[in-house]
């Protein structure tokens, strides 16, 4: 197994850490039952974008389950890896953004848009259906509703907490080549 | 706040066993309801469960709030399940028996009464059996426990740091919600939808801004320290394995196997009085 740097380890802890508070104090209910509309979404696929596959994918593993023992109702496993899914995915972009060397830009934005909608399709309206269905044997077109209306709601959630968050992080990093000799 | 998890320490036979012990029980006891759907075995479990929780010591007024949110989601999730398929029971057991005509497609058979109360059971033999597992483990303990099932301790100690980080990111939050809101950021139910997303945003930078910069002084830390250089690594809660925790983990396991095994000779998933 790859040995992971102690900078993820950390990002991993903090970042599940922080999934955890913002899924468990700061959810807005949504219409549809059992369903909020969940601001920790943002937060992840900004970590992932900064820290890789590995760290997103153990960052919505560990921050989701923290959240489901939390509550106390029983672990849904279909969406604990859903949002696992979610994070790894998001984390493929990182070498495409390079949000550590300061460029963002509409371009970047654009594409970090993209990426989350897409991911966010394949994660709620494919695996998560497709586990539930194989788990709780839980009829297609519920799972599909439900599925929809939280992939459209994070994917929202996700384009305004997500870019805001990396907007205002390049801002803080120093562009690459941005030194000139004089 | 400082019991977030509800953890209850009482003396009883299920709080001595290790951390580990119960943590692989409970992922074995999860995948054997969740691959099954053999309506007597589900039964078993449920009683079983609840015998568990009686022997824990454990007392419905401890867990009434989430008793009561429990009892909320399943009856939710079986009002959804109706109204999307109402005859989504006809199709899984290739019968139709009518007892009920209300309107256009919905009706009620004995075929859908059974499926949901085969879901009910499902709902109804793990969700004790987590909050046994949340309410009898110290979470001091539950990294220690997942290094010594065979996880490895970088992933550990992740865990480890989250469950460490929790209050004291929740007070952060806390903080600079209540200097937001001194600033006239408005999140209550008053503001719209978006309003209130921006405002949660306003918060998020900051705490998210701040948390990054944590995560370099703790890296920096522990690197200092030389971790990650050695194989293995102690854990101050960690304890050993007794019989009692070795026993308690054949059966979970054997579980998984009878699970697996009536749903072969079942020949399907699903349990099936009607035919």
């Amino acid at each position: 197994m790859k040995k992971f740097s102690v900078k993820t380890i950390v990002a991993i802890g903090i970042g599940a850490a922080l999934f955890f508070v913002l899924g468990r104090f700061v959810a807005i209910p949504s219409p549809v039952p059992n369903t909020s509309i969940s601001v920790q979404y943002g937060l992840l696929a900004f970590m992932s974008v900064v820290y890789g596959p590995v760290a997103g994918a153990l960052i919505g593993f560990i921050g989701h389950t923290l959240i489901d023992f939390s509550y106390g109702w029983g672990i849904w496993w279909s969406w604990v890896i859903a949002s696992a899914v979610f994070g790894a995915l998001m984390g493929l972009s990182t070498k495409v953004l390079k949000l550590e060397e300061g460029e963002l830009g509409k371009k970047g934005l654009i594409k970090f848009n993209v990426g989350q909608v897409v991911c966010h399709l394949i994660c709620w309206m494919v695996i998560a259906p497709v586990l539930d269905v194989y788990m709780m044997g839980e009829p297609w077109d519920k799972l599909i509703a439900q599925g929809l209306m939280a992939g459209v709601a994070n994917a929202v959630t996700t384009a305004i907490v997500g870019s805001l968050l990396c907007i205002a992080y390049t801002a803080t990093k120093t562009k690459a080549g941005s030194l000139t000799k004089e | 706040m400082t019991n977030l998890f509800n953890y209850i320490d009482r003396p009883s036979p299920i709080h001595r066993l290790t951390g580990a012990c119960k943590l692989v029980c409970l992922v074995a006891w999860s995948v054997a309801a969740m691959t099954s759907f053999y309506t007597p075995l589900l039964c078993i479990m449920t009683v079983a469960a609840v015998v568990l929780f009686r022997v824990a010591q454990l007392k419905v007024k401890d867990i009434s709030f989430m008793l009561g949110v429990m009892l909320v989601y399943i009856l939710m999730n079986n009002i959804l399940i109706y109204l999307f398929s109402p005859n989504h029971g006809t199709s899984l057991y290739g019968s139709q028996t009518v007892l009920l005509r209300i309107a256009g497609p919905y009706v009620v058979t004995a075929e859908q009464l059974f499926y949901h109360f085969n879901v009910i059971l499902k709902n109804a033999c793990t969700i004790p059996i987590v909050l046994l597992f949340v309410c009898t483990t110290n979470p001091s303990e539950f990294a220690a426990s997942l290094n010594r099932i065979g996880v490895s301790y970088r992933i550990s100690y992740a865990v480890a740091l989250a469950l460490r980080y929790i209050p004291d990111i929740q007070r952060e939050y806390r903080d600079i919600s209540l200097a937001q809101q001194a600033r006239g950021t408005e999140m209550s139910k008053k503001a719209s939808l978006v309003n209130r997303l921006k405002a949660a945003s306003a918060i998020l930078i900051p705490l998210i801004l701040s948390s990054m910069e944590r995560i370099e002084t703790i890296s920096n830390a522990m690197e200092l320290r030389g971790f990650g250089k050695g194989k293995k690594r102690t854990w101050y809660s960690g304890r050993k394995f007794t019989r009692a925790d070795i026993l308690c983990m054949l059966v979970c396991l054997a579980l998984v196997l009878v699970s697996l095994t009536l749903t072969y000779l079942n020949g399907g998933r699903y349990y099936n009085p009607f035919g």
